[in-house]
């Protein structure tokens, strides 16, 4: 058994919160550098040096990479041997950003209701909470903070059997293709396949979460993968959509089973600025 | 590069075309949706609007709170085509100029035509690099809004490019149509407004 005081997490999704929104990972400003390499539009790479001189200036004076610092995503993985103390995990998850929120100088974009009351909660309050239970005594926090810019343009289908993995393929495609400039590009795709319609949007955005350059378990779908970053960088949207090579700097897939009659799949879309972050307690 | 300093006259407007890398010197205001909201409701109602709008340019921006010592937190761009259902009433009221990010609906990119405006695109994303061209920030009406409050920024050599100019032109479709490499089964077709 192991004893996780809220306390800790509340302190844990603090930093969090402010770590994702000023510091850009490495791992993806290898990816920027990649980008920068293989575009050939001229606006395009002065587009990636901006991106590129942007995470380098925020990180060394503390300022938001973006002006959205998004929704608070936050993902637990617990283990089933964990026992949390302290309060109730929710409310110390909601805590640590407001916090984080306040304390980082980062912009606070929730409302309180999407018709009735579009009045802003003022401390980017409440996350988006999930939490599984896994085996052993693991306790896990991915935070994200997610502009709505790319959420926007994300898109979920029910398509049947029939339409099979070419279907799959082309609603990515007309997704990606369609949201354009929109979802601020060169963006990451996240898409879900399978399970439920509500399940399939979850995937996806457990998709998102994954590290970057990170291939599905699964040989058939870490082709996919590759197959689907390949043509979605021949559609020629580019940098901020203005037409190029580097559409996408990544594409990944999570999977589950499904009905017999049913074909879910949900693409989630995010910016350059992709602002993940995993820690273990 | 082309300098302009709004409020824009004819004369510039007419000069500025897709594509065009501008820098924006003097005074901009910032608005995004729920700003854009209150200024129609106010329109329809007969009501003045906090601010004249004649030649000006709005920015569609929700900064970050500044820290001690800033003139105002990260500021980039966001997404242009939310602003859409909006921007009849606005260019009736004399507005020459927004910027944003991401593609507008073909019905606005046929109002900035007929209002003689025009859409300039900043690049989204680097709200902290941005925000080193904005010499002065504050707030000028719906204060209440928080981070969607219409604020006045006075801007210095603030970069944009045109995207949709008073003839027609369209900075996105010229730009991804050079560089497709696939054949696609479906047609593309852009948002609309709601």
């Amino acid at each position: 058994m192991k004893i996780v005081h809220v306390k800790d997490v509340e302190e844990a999704v603090r930093k969090l919160a402010i770590d994702v929104n000023y510091y850009i990972g490495d791992k993806l400003k290898e990816y920027y550098r990649r980008a920068l390499e293989e575009e050939v539009s001229e606006i395009g790479r002065e587009i990636i040096s901006q991106i590129i001189e942007n995470a380098e200036l925020a990180a060394r004076e503390q300022l938001p990479v973006c002006q959205d610092t998004g929704v608070s995503i936050v993902y637990i993985q617990m283990g089933q041997e964990v026992k949390i103390e302290g309060g109730n995990l929710y409310d110390a998850i909601n805590r640590g950003v407001a916090r984080g929120y306040k304390e980082g100088y980062l912009r606070k974009s929730l409302v309180r209701d999407p018709l009735f009351n579009r009045v802003n909660t003022g401390d980017n309050t409440p996350a988006m909470i999930h939490v599984e239970i896994v085996s052993g005594d693991v306790f896990k926090i991915t935070f994200m903070a997610k502009g709505t810019g790319a959420e926007n343009m994300s898109r979920l289908a029910m398509l049947t059997p029939a339409a099979g993995l070419k279907g799959v393929k082309e609603f990515v495609l007309k997704t990606v293709a369609e949201a354009g400039p929109n979802p601020c590009p060169p963006i990451v795709v996240g898409v879900g396949v399978g399970g439920t319609f509500d399940v399939v949007g979850w995937l996806a955005k457990k998709a998102l979460m994954r590290p970057m350059g990170s291939r599905n378990p699964d040989p058939n779908y870490a082709k996919l993968e590759l197959e689907l970053l390949e043509e979605i960088n021949m559609l020629g949207v580019g940098p901020q959509g203005l037409g190029g090579r580097v559409t996408a700097l990544d594409v990944r897939i999570e999977n589950a089973p499904c009905h017999i009659g049913a074909l879910p799949v949900a693409v989630n879309l995010d910016c350059h600025a992709h602002r993940v972050k995993t820690i273990e307690l | 590069m082309k300098i302009i300093t709004p409020p824009l006259t004819d004369r510039v407007l007419e000069e500025l075309r897709v594509g065009d890398r501008v820098l924006i010197n003097g005074k901009i205001y910032t608005a995004r949706d729920a700003a854009h909201k209150r200024f129609v409701e106010a329109i329809n109602k007969g009501e003045k609007l906090p601010l004249d709008l004649s030649g000006q340019i709005i920015y569609y921006v929700g900064p970050t709170p500044a820290k001690p010592g800033m003139v105002i937190g990260s500021a980039g761009p966001t997404t242009s085509i939310r602003m859409d259902s909006y921007m009849e009433p606005l260019l009736k009221a004399g507005l020459k100029g927004t910027i944003g990010k991401g593609y507008r609906s073909w019905n606005v990119v046929e109002l900035l035509k007929k209002y003689r405006a025009v859409y300039f695109i900043a690049t989204g994303g680097v709200g902290a690099l941005i925000s080193k061209k904005i010499k002065n920030a504050k707030i000028v009406a719906y204060e209440d809004l928080g981070p969607e409050a219409v604020m006045e920024l006075e801007v210095e050599k603030f970069p944009v490019i045109v995207a949709n100019d008073i003839y027609g032109g369209d900075i996105f479709e010229e730009g991804v149509r050079k560089y497709r490499r696939i054949e696609l089964p479906f047609k593309i077709e852009r948002l609309s407004e709601v």
